[in-house]
């Protein structure tokens, strides 16, 4: 079997690298999405990366700290996901759009 | 043949990461984070997250994501209309995201060093047993706290989701 250009198992930097970049594709969701559901979502992907991260430094320190933590950061987005998704039903309900430029009446 | 396991689940979360970002429809999006979120849990496995695999894939991918579903459909949630072209948005952006990854990789590469590499069944404490002992012993009043956010979660749910009684 030909050798591979690759590492035989990931370095610790890919996980970090990958994290970067599921957060920074999260940041331009939330940034240029409209659709108020999809920012929401958005931030679940921040979420995601920084559970990523923790999970990744719980294995390089040897540690199980990271562990819980995500996991009070997993309960933390369950509760977020009920109470956001609650708001964004009564906003569609008042005023039948879930376009995020629409509900502008805190502006000014 | 790990490094094979992750590059192949990195291409899938970045795929979906993209799709979610790119696709107008938001049932799309739900679904490209259905993709993320089970790619994700995978990677834990690899880095010897049991407990926290399984938590991702029946928390995240199961209750969380079901619930946006629920509420994508019952709001009939259609396609995104054309967003208004801000040129500096579109323009900046980018560039500007792409330069802030190129900046974390290099600071990543620069400050661990290559030689450690993760192994599958490298790290073997991520179990439901070891998490359960450190969660009722050393973070026992965060945990604690945990249920009265949850139950302040529901009512607020609740009170927000009712119908109005005159």
């Amino acid at each position: 079997m030909p050798q591979l250009p690759i590492p035989q198992s990931p370095p610790i930097s890919w996980f970090l690298i990958l994290s970067a970049i599921l957060f920074a594709l999260g940041v331009a969701g939330f940034l240029f999405r409209r659709n108020i559901i999809t920012v929401f979502m958005s931030i679940e992907l921040m979420l995601n990366a920084v559970n990523l991260t923790f999970v990744t430094f719980s294995y390089k320190i040897r540690q199980i700290d990271g562990h819980i933590f995500s996991f009070f950061v997993m309960v933390v987005a369950a509760a977020e996901a009920a109470v956001g998704l609650a708001i964004i039903l009564t906003v569609f309900k008042n005023r039948q759009t879930l376009e995020i430029d629409e509900v502008s009446s805190l502006k000014n | 043949m790990d490094s094979i396991l992750f590059l192949i689940f990195a291409a899938v979360a970045v795929i979906c990461g993209l799709n979610l970002v790119l696709q107008k429809h938001p049932i799309t999006s739900a679904l490209s984070l259905v993709g993320v979120m089970a790619s994700l849990a995978v990677l834990y496995l690899l880095l010897g997250g049991e407990f926290i695999a399984m938590a991702q894939l029946i928390v995240y991918a199961g209750a969380i994501m079901v619930l946006f579903i629920f509420v994508i459909m019952l709001l009939n949630a259609g396609t995104e209309q054309r967003p208004r072209r801000r040129l500096w948005a579109s323009y900046a952006g980018v560039p500007l995201l792409a330069g802030v990854i190129g900046l974390a990789a290099y600071i990543v590469q620069r400050s661990l060093p290559a030689t450690e590499s993760v192994s599958f069944g490298g790290f073997q404490e991520g179990t439901a047993k070891a998490i359960g002992e450190k969660l009722f012993s050393v973070y026992v009043l965060p945990f604690e706290v945990t249920s009265i956010l949850i139950l302040i979660a529901i009512v607020g749910a609740i009170v927000l989701a009712r119908k109005e009684v005159s």
